[in-house]
C-alpha cells in the first residue's frame, strides 16, 4: 500500500484531470447546473451526491458529451471538451440502466468500444479478455445480457464502459439496481477495480452511505450548486451548513445564540433559564449571533446519574427507543419540548436494556462533539 | 379456466361464421366439378389445372408479388427514416406539422390518393406500369410503416444509442449497429404490413396500372365483373392458403421465441 495519504487536491501543484469553470447549464426557464466551478483529479474517485433533480446527472452528462454548458468551459486534461463530440471523446460512461445491446452476447458487448477504433483481433481478444477476467465473466461471455443476472449485467456495464481505457469513468447511479446486500459487496469490488486500473471515477448517487463509502471526495449538491466537497470524513464531521450536516447522515439541530467566553470556545444560550452548553469552534462568531450546534447521535452519551465531568449534560424523558440490532437511538425530550437522537452501541449481546420508555435520563457531550453552523 | 355458458358458446360461433362461413364456401365451391358456382357436381381440382394454364392470371400474380416486394421495401425505408426523424429529431420547425402529415395519408380515401397520383403521373408524363404502382403503393404504406416503428421508437431506451455514441459510434453507425437490430422485429413486421396492403389494394392500383401491368386485384376484379369462374375460387383458394401458412408460421415462430426468452431469463436469476 501506499504509505502518503492520497490527497491531491491539497497541492497546489497539481493539474486538475477536470475543471468546471463556472459552468451553468439551463434547460428553458429551468437552470440545472448554477455558476458551479470544480476540480476532478486524476485517479480519484469522486462521488456527486444530491437529491434528485439536483444537478448532479446534468453535470455528468455534460462531461460525456450528450449536453454542451450553456456558459462556462469545462477543460479534460486543460482541454476544453465543449468542441469535442461524445464519441471521441476519452471518457466512458456506465448508463443507470446498464444499456446493454441486447442483440450482443456479453463478449460482443465488451468488445463494441474497441472495435470502433478497428483494434487488431488478437489485441481485442486479450483486451476483452481481461475485462472478462477483472470482472469475474469468464463463463459468461458467450451468454445475451438476459441470460444472466441483474448484478452479472451490472459487471458487464463496468467492464464494457473500461475496456477502452478511458482517462475517465462515468457511472450513473451504478449500483441503484441492485439489492442491499449485493450493492455492499460491489461497492467494495468497485473500489479494488478503481485501484487496479487507475482510473478516475466520478460516481453519481442519491446514496448518502454509496458516496461515503466508495469515495476518495464527495461533493454535496443542491439545486444545481455544490455545497460542499471534502473527503468523507470532513463532510461528516466538519459539514459547513445545516443542509449538508441534514443531508449526510442524522443530526441533532439545536438553534442557539453565540456568545464568544475563549479563544476558540463558545457558550451556547440554547433555552431561557437552562445552563449554556459549551462548544468549540475555529470559525469566528460575533457575540449575540444566532447559530446552530448540529450533533451527531452517536457523539451524545446517555446515562441514568449526571455524569459529573461533563461539560454539555442535560436532562430528558425517553419517549422512543429504536431498536437496530447492532445499534439503538434514544428518543430524549429535553427542556423545551425539544427532541434529542442519542446512539448508543449494543456491544453485548442480550444485555438488559439500562432504560426503558418514560425514564428520566441525562444526556451528555464534548465541547468538540458538535459543529457551530451559522443561519 | 373459465366456464363456456351458452351465451359464450352462442356469440363464438356466431362470430365465427360471420367471420369465415363465406371463405369456407368459397374454398368448398373451389372444388366444384360443373362450372356453375351456385350448383354443386361432385369434387375435382380441374379448376386448379385450369388456373396453371391461363396465362393472364399468371403474368398479373407476377406483376403484383414484383410490386408488393419492391414497394414495401422502398415504403420500409423510407417509413423507418420518418419514424426515426420524428421520434429522435427533438423540436425542429414544423415538427407537428410533419408528424400529422405523416399520417394523413392513413385516413384519405384511396379515391383520392388514387386519382391524385393519376393527376401527378399524366402531369410529369410517366406512363403508366409497374413503375407507377410501385410508387403509388410506396407512398400509401410507408405512412404505416411510420407508425409502426415510430410506436416501437417510443419505447425504445434512449441510453442504448448514448452508450453506443459513448463508445465511439458516429450517430449513423449507432443506428445501424444498435437501434436498426433492436428495432428490426418492427421493421420487418412493418415491411409484412406494407407487403400485404399492396397485395391487396385494388383501388390505387385501377387508378396508376395501365395496359403494360395489371395487378391480380384488378384482374380478378374484371374477370368477376364478366361472371364468377371457379378458377377465380381456386384462385382465392390458393391466396388464402398462403396467407393462413404465413401467419400460422408467424405466430408460432413469435410464441416460441417469448418462451424461450422467458426460460432463459428465469435460468438466469437462478443461477
Amino acid at each position: 500500500m501506499n504509505q502518503s495519504v492520497f490527497a491531491p487536491w491539497d497541492d497546489p501543484t497539481q493539474k486538475p484531470l477536470i475543471r468546471f469553470k463556472n459552468v451553468t447549464k439551463r434547460f428553458g426557464d429551468f437552470t440545472a447546473i448554477d455558476d458551479l466551478s470544480l476540480d476532478i483529479f486524476e485517479q480519484e474517485f469522486f462521488a456527486l451526491l444530491g437529491p434528485s433533480g439536483c444537478g448532479k446527472t446534468t453535470m455528468m452528462r455534460m462531461l460525456a458529451g450528450f449536453e454542451t454548458p450553456t456558459s462556462g468551459v469545462i477543460e479534460l486534461a486543460e482541454q476544453d471538451i465543449a468542441p469535442i463530440p461524445p464519441n471521441k471523446r476519452a471518457v466512458n460512461m456506465m448508463f443507470q440502466s446498464y444499456a446493454l445491446f441486447p442483440h450482443l452476447s456479453v463478449y460482443e458487448n465488451i468488445a463494441f468500444g474497441l472495435r470502433r477504433d478497428n483494434m487488431p483481433k488478437a489485441d481485442l481478444d486479450a483486451r476483452v479478455a481481461e475485462m472478462l477476467k477483472l470482472t469475474r465473466l469468464e463463463k459468461f461471455a458467450g451468454r445475451k445480457p438476459h441470460q444472466i443476472s441483474g448484478g452479472q449485467r451490472q459487471r458487464v456495464a463496468l467492464a464494457r464502459s473500461l475496456a477502452k481505457a478511458p482517462k475517465l469513468l462515468l457511472l450513473d447511479e451504478p449500483l441503484g439496481a441492485l439489492d442491499a446486500k449485493l450493492r455492499q459487496a460491489t461497492q467494495f469490488e468497485l473500489m479494488d477495480i478503481q485501484e487496479k486500473t487507475g482510473t478516475t471515477f466520478v460516481i453519481v448517487t442519491h446514496d448518502q452511505e454509496e458516496a461515503m463509502t466508495v469515495a476518495s471526495r464527495v461533493a454535496v449538491m443542491d439545486e444545481g450548486r455544490i455545497m460542499q466537497v471534502e473527503t468523507p470524513e470532513r463532510i461528516y464531521e466538519a459539514p459547513n451548513s445545516l443542509y449538508v450536516a441534514d443531508f449526510i447522515g442524522e443530526v441533532n439541530i439545536i438553534p442557539c445564540t453565540l456568545r464568544q467566553t475563549g479563544e476558540d470556545r463558545f457558550a451556547l444560550d440554547w433555552l431561557e433559564g437552562q445552563a449554556p452548553f459549551t462548544a468549540i469552534s475555529n470559525r469566528s462568531f460575533s457575540d449575540g449571533q444566532a447559530g446552530h450546534l448540529a450533533l451527531r447521535p452517536e457523539k451524545v452519551s446517555i446515562s441514568a446519574e449526571r455524569p459529573a465531568d461533563a461539560q454539555n449534560t442535560v436532562q430528558g424523558k425517553i419517549l422512543d427507543i429504536a431498536y437496530l440490532g447492532n445499534l439503538s437511538t434514544y428518543h430524549v425530550e429535553i427542556p423545551g419540548g425539544r427532541i434529542i437522537k442519542a446512539q448508543t452501541a449494543n456491544t453485548r449481546r442480550i444485555s438488559r436494556r439500562s432504560y426503558t420508555w418514560e425514564d428520566t435520563v441525562w444526556l451528555s457531550w464534548t465541547p468538540t462533539a458538535g459543529v457551530l453552523l451559522e443561519q | 379456466m373459465m366456464r363456456l355458458s351458452w351465451f359464450n358458446v352462442t356469440s363464438l360461433t356466431l362470430g365465427f361464421a360471420f367471420l369465415y362461413l363465406p371463405m369456407l364456401i368459397l374454398i368448398i365451391y373451389s372444388f366444384n366439378e360443373s362450372k356453375l358456382v351456385t350448383v354443386w357436381a361432385g369434387f375435382s381440382t380441374k379448376w386448379y389445372g385450369e388456373l396453371l394454364q391461363n396465362e393472364a392470371f399468371l403474368e398479373a400474380a407476377w406483376v403484383t408479388l414484383k410490386v408488393a416486394v419492391l414497394s414495401s421495401t422502398f415504403a420500409t425505408v423510407l417509413g423507418t427514416m420518418a419514424a426515426y426523424v420524428l421520434v429522435r429529431g427533438g423540436r425542429f420547425m414544423g415538427r407537428t406539422l410533419f408528424s400529422g402529415m405523416i399520417y394523413a395519408p392513413l385516413v384519405m380515401p384511396e379515391v383520392i390518393t388514387g386519382l391524385s397520383l393519376l393527376l401527378l403521373f399524366i402531369g410529369i408524363g410517366l406512363d403508366r406500369g409497374v413503375l407507377t404502382i410501385v410508387l403509388a403503393h410506396t407512398t400509401f404504406s410507408m405512412c404505416f410503416v411510420s407508425v409502426v416503428v415510430s410506436s416501437r421508437l417510443l419505447t425504445f431506451d434512449r441510453s442504448l444509442e448514448e452508450a453506443a455514441l459513448d463508445l465511439g459510434c458516429s450517430s449513423f453507425e449507432a443506428f445501424r449497429l444498435v437501434t436498426l437490430p433492436i428495432i428490426a422485429p418492427a421493421v420487418i413486421s412493418g415491411w409484412l404490413l406494407a407487403f400485404t396492403l399492396s397485395l391487396d389494394d385494388l383501388v390505387i392500383a385501377s387508378f396508376t396500372a395501365g395496359p403494360a401491368a395489371t395487378t391480380l386485384p384488378i384482374k380478378i376484379f374484371s374477370a368477376v365483373r364478366l361472371g364468377v369462374s371457379p378458377e377465380i375460387n381456386a384462385l382465392s383458394t390458393i391466396m388464402i392458403g398462403i396467407v393462413t401458412v404465413g401467419v400460422i408460421t408467424a405466430s408460432i415462430a413469435s410464441k416460441r421465441n417469448v418462451l424461450r426468452q422467458q426460460n432463459e431469463e428465469r435460468a438466469a436469476a437462478q443461477s
